[in-house]
Formats: C-alpha cells, sequence, structure tokens
C-alpha cells in the first residue's frame, strides 16, 4: 500500500510547527517540552500508592498536576490519531519494519529493549534538564548553551547505541 | 486556559509530526544509523523558524526566555545516557506520546519504561545533587552570552549553518 503513504515535506512541517512555538511563546507563555510530564505522572501514580513516596526534594520541585505541559503531551497523541486517520497511515503495529527485517517479528525482544530504553532515557533526559523537544527544539530556538550541549550529546549517544544494536551499515 | 492552549497546542504539534513522519521508531532510528535525516530536517526547521521569531518578538520585549541552566555535568552525562537510551526504545519523550496515537503499540512498553525512570531519577536525585550537579556550572546562558558576542550576529550564523547542513544532508541525499 505504498500509494497510501503520502507524507508531507519535513521542512514545511518543521516550519510549521516552528511557528506554533512562536505563538504558544507568545500567546501561552509556554516553550514546548515534554519529560516533565514523564515526573509528573509518575508523581501522581506513586502518591496514589502513598503519598510518602513522593515527600522527596525532586517531586517536591514540581506542582505534582495536570498543566500546560501534560495537556500537549495528550495532544500530541490526539494530533497524531487525526493525522494518521486522515491519511489512512494509522497502523496498529508492534514491532517497527526495521526492527522486524532485523530481528524478526516477536514483540517480546521489541517491548523489553524499548522499557529498558526507555528508564534509561527518561533518567538522561531528566538529568540533563530535558529532551529533544525541551533542549533541542526550544533549546537551540533560544540559542541556549545548554542546548547545544545536550543536543549533541543525546546524538552522539544515540549514535553509538544504535550501531551497538544494527551494528555497520 | 492555560490546559486548553496546552491541548491544542500539543494537537497541532502532534499532527504536524505525524504528517512528516518524523513519530517513527524506523525515522528516528534512520537518524541515528546515518540512513535517513527526515529528523533532523524537520528540527532544524522548527529551530530557523523558532529562532527567528522568538528573537524578534524578545526584540519588542513581548515574549522573555526561559533559558535551562548550563551545568556541563547534568547536560553532558544526561544527554549521553539520553542517546543511549534513544538509540534502544527508539522514541524520544514527544514522539512516543504520537506514535501511540498513530497505533505504534510498541511505543507503550517505552513510556511505562519512561514513567518507571522518571521514579528512579526522582528518587535518586539528592545523590546526583550533591555531585554530578556541582561540575560546571555556568547558569543559564546563551550562545552569545557565552561567546561575548550581540545575539543578532550569532542568530545568522547558525542560520547560514544550519542551511548549510541540510544542504549537504539534501546533497547526499539522506
Amino acid at each position: 500500500m505504498k500509494n497510501t503513504e503520502r507524507p508531507w515535506s519535513p521542512y514545511l512541517a518543521g516550519a510549521l510547527s516552528g511557528l506554533l512555538a512562536v505563538l504558544s511563546v507568545l500567546v501561552a507563555g509556554k516553550y514546548l517540552g515534554a519529560s516533565t510530564t514523564f515526573v509528573r505522572a509518575a508523581g501522581m501514580t506513586e502518591r496514589t500508592l502513598s503519598p510518602e513516596l513522593v515527600n522527596t526534594a525532586y517531586f517536591l520541585k514540581y506542582n505534582l498536576a495536570v498543566d500546560w505541559q501534560f495537556m500537549f503531551v495528550v495532544g500530541i497523541v490526539i494530533g497524531a490519531f487525526i493525522a494518521s486517520r486522515t491519511d489512512r497511515s494509522f497502523k496498529v503495529q508492534a514491532v517497527p519494519d526495521m526492527w522486524r527485517n532485523r530481528f524478526g517479528n516477536s514483540w517480546l525482544p521489541r517491548a523489553v529493549t524499548g522499557f529498558g530504553g526507555g528508564v534509561i532515557a527518561i533518567y538522561g533526559a531528566r538529568l540533563a534538564g530535558g529532551c529533544p523537544s525541551g533542549h533541542g527544539l526550544s533549546g537551540l530556538a533560544q540559542m541556549s548553551a545548554s542546548g547545544f550541549i545536550a543536543a549533541a550529546c543525546f546524538f552522539i549517544g544515540g549514535v553509538i547505541m544504535a550501531r551497538l544494536v544494527y551494528g555497520r551499515g | 486556559m492555560t490546559l486548553i492552549y496546552g491541548i491544542l497546542t500539543g494537537i497541532i504539534f502532534g499532527f504536524l509530526l505525524q504528517k512528516a513522519r518524523v513519530l517513527r521508531y524506523d525515522k528516528q532510528l534512520g537518524a541515528l544509523r546515518l540512513k535517513d535525516m527526515t529528523i533532523v530536517k524537520f528540527m532544524l526547521s522548527n529551530i530557523i523558524v523558532a529562532m527567528i521569531g522568538i528573537y524578534l518578538l524578545k526584540e519588542f520585549g513581548v515574549v522573555e526566555l526561559s533559558l535551562k541552566p548550563t551545568i556541563l555535568g547534568p547536560n553532558i552525562v544526561g544527554g549521553l545516557l539520553f542517546g543511549l537510551g534513544w538509540g534502544l526504545i527508539g522514541y524520544c519523550p514527544g514522539t512516543s506520546a504520537g506514535a501511540l496515537g498513530e497505533g505504534r503499540v510498541d511505543a507503550l512498553p517505552g513510556i511505562l519504561g519512561m514513567l518507571a525512570g522518571a521514579s528512579l531519577f526522582a528518587h535518586t536525585y539528592p545523590y546526583l545533587k550533591s555531585n554530578v550537579y556541582t561540575w560546571g556550572n555556568f547558569g543559564k546562558i546563551t550562545l552569545a552570552d557565552a561567546l561575548g558576542i550581540n545575539h543578532w550576529i550569532v542568530l545568522v550564523a547558525l542560520v547560514a549553518l544550519y542551511v548549510l547542513i541540510l544542504r549537504f544532508l539534501e546533497r547526499m541525499r539522506l
């Protein structure tokens, strides 16, 4: 079904998303970011188990409630769903094509790798102070020194791991 | 109202990410394997437009910067850790949400892993605070501050650099 794949130019979509980022700062005073939401979600989950658990310095830095960024991340799910339904690129898939070509069709190894990668990635993102949205897009758009350092390290780490997972070529 | 702005901005951003196909594992690993630079094209286009827009509005005094602190220890160690994890999960925090929206359910274990990792970080933060966070703290600075050059000169140089990178990628058919 190759003919159903009609992606937009990454230059057009990227530039429009840049315009969106400017509007967001102008109208709502908010820079795009995503990783703090995972801290809030984890904190709110822990709080329902026991309020004692979130009585730690890092959770206390944040007001553990649904905020602008939390809604932004929820919105991304909805926006991607709408976009993928309008051009029929929505597809329930538990193993990405590239992974399947290399490691086969079993979903479990992909799920375990995804979970482990998720733990490491967010740990790093919170330590760095942000993810490719907060540091990468918003940081570089503001020419923040931390953005250049973090974005470079994101790619260096990623290229190293991609080489370890897929080997050369 | 803030929450409504949040979800509207997210819906449009998610829509654009999906239309450019940058949400996908294959695209993210494609970039990290240096084979398909679609996500870099998206990111640099976003950055060029947002950078010019934000600095113009800042010049008129209608917006303020919101800089993340530059501390070499956490920026570098955290950045490299993020990258290593990114190469495994194949999504970043924002794109994992979008990937789920277009039916790529392999993002779900990754999202659960990120929730677990966020919890782990929160509970180990006191130990990190007394060591890695103390390495090379420069505070909230821009590249222009660091270089001691007017920010518009740095901005124009960066736009030129980004355009050259994009031209190079096109020439290499990446």
